[in-house]
């Protein structure tokens, strides 16, 4: 028998670069949309336990962009956007990272379970789970739907949130998982429109990578159109009052002017090509925080004495 | 060789054992640094435990205002 003995070196990462694993801006998204849901379900929470809830949906999600990273390093290492990331950087051996996500993941899940409730604990790891093995490892190198079916992933926090505060789920937050759902595919379509260099040297099946942009500008105003509407709904359908209702359709009608711009600016320069969608892109970002933003304050003007008793 | 320096060598490979890995200066404020936010965060974690058991076993904090 013979052991093959391979000298690591001690490593240099900081907390900073760990940090950097957890992917702070994604996290940062995913905690504002749990914690719209968290507050427009209609019970009282403890705010202790509101927070608790926070926290691990918080490390839930930054679990999930370390393993992320973790597998995807070899694409990383290939594209500007993503090369100086912890592990392509050398800042981070891919164990140390594996073993980091690994522990948080479980660690969130166990910890949300305990303190808030099981449903909360059970969404938060299907959301981890549908990310890393579904997203990442399955569909993200083999299919340009990639992003259409992980966005799932990223679309179920509202529904973590609504579920920590009150132990089941219904049909508002499904709204809410649908509206992050249709959001996706045009907010990193029009992401890809700019990087689809990177995404074919990294091998990545992006729809502009397979289809060709002309298709995914196509696809990207479908997904608007459907988006716009769809947003709406929660005030359509008596959950939200009406000033949600204006700023929903009016930020969807903006969305939709920027998606058909990015299809008008087919098969002109390059650079006003790009403008396009970078503002597209940009204003998808807004556009996602502002709806869920006037839904909380739609939501606690409705009811504010319950949601500061609460 | 003789066989007093074979023993000799053995020796001095038994002391770089034991001496280890040595860290450089960066390595050791890094390992400190991760040490520190590590022990933060359990006893984060900790303090977490403590306040909800508070608010859900005994329920002395949802007394109320």
């Amino acid at each position: 028998m013979s052991a093959t003995l391979v000298r690591v070196e001690p490593s240099i990462a900081g907390v900073g670069d760990y940090l950097e694993l957890m992917k702070p801006r994604v996290m940062s998204l995913v905690v504002f949309t749990a914690f719209v849901g968290l507050m427009v379900a209609p019970v009282h929470m403890h705010p202790v336990i509101g927070l608790t809830a926070l926290i691990c949906i918080a490390v839930g999600a930054g679990a999930a962009g370390a393993l992320n990273m973790w597998y995807d390093a070899d694409i990383d290492a290939r594209m500007a956007r993503t090369a100086s990331r912890p592990i392509p950087a050398g800042r981070i051996a891919p164990g140390e990272a594996l073993a980091f996500g690994v522990t948080l993941a479980i660690g969130s899940v166990v910890v949300l379970g305990l303190l808030v409730n099981p449903l909360a604990a059970a969404l938060l790891a299907v959301t981890i789970a549908f990310y890393v093995l579904i997203y990442t490892m399955w569909l993200k190198r083999r299919t340009p739907h990639n992003i259409v079916v992980g966005g799932a992933a990223g679309a179920l926090p509202p529904a973590i949130g609504w579920a920590a505060a009150t132990g089941s789920v219904a049909v508002e937050p499904i709204l809410l998982f649908l509206i992050i759902f249709f959001w996706t595919p045009p907010h990193f379509w029009a992401l890809s429109l700019y990087r689809v260099g990177d995404y074919a040297r990294a091998g990545v099946p992006m729809l502009p990578v397979v289809a060709g942009e002309a298709e995914t500008r196509r696809q990207i105003v479908l997904y608007s159109l459907l988006l716009a509407p769809l947003s709406a709904a929660p005030w359509v359908l008596g959950y939200a009052g009406a000033l949600y209702g204006v700023v929903a359709l009016v930020a969807g009608a903006l969305l939709v002017v920027l998606a058909l711009r990015v299809l008008a600016e087919q098969g002109s320069e390059a650079e006003s090509r790009h403008l396009a969608s970078k503002r597209l892109f940009a204003f998808s970002i807004f556009y996602l925080f502002l709806v869920f933003a006037v839904l909380l304050v739609d939501g606690l003007a409705a009811n504010p004495i319950a949601r500061i008793a609460a | 060789m003789t066989i007093s320096s074979t023993v000799k060598d053995v020796g001095k490979d038994e002391q770089k054992a034991i001496t280890g890995v040595k860290l450089t200066e960066q390595q050791m404020r890094a390992r400190r640094a991760r040490s520190i936010a590590i022990a933060i965060s359990l006893g984060v974690l900790v303090i977490l435990f403590y306040i909800v058991t508070l608010v859900k076993g005994p329920a002395v904090l949802m007394r109320p205002l």
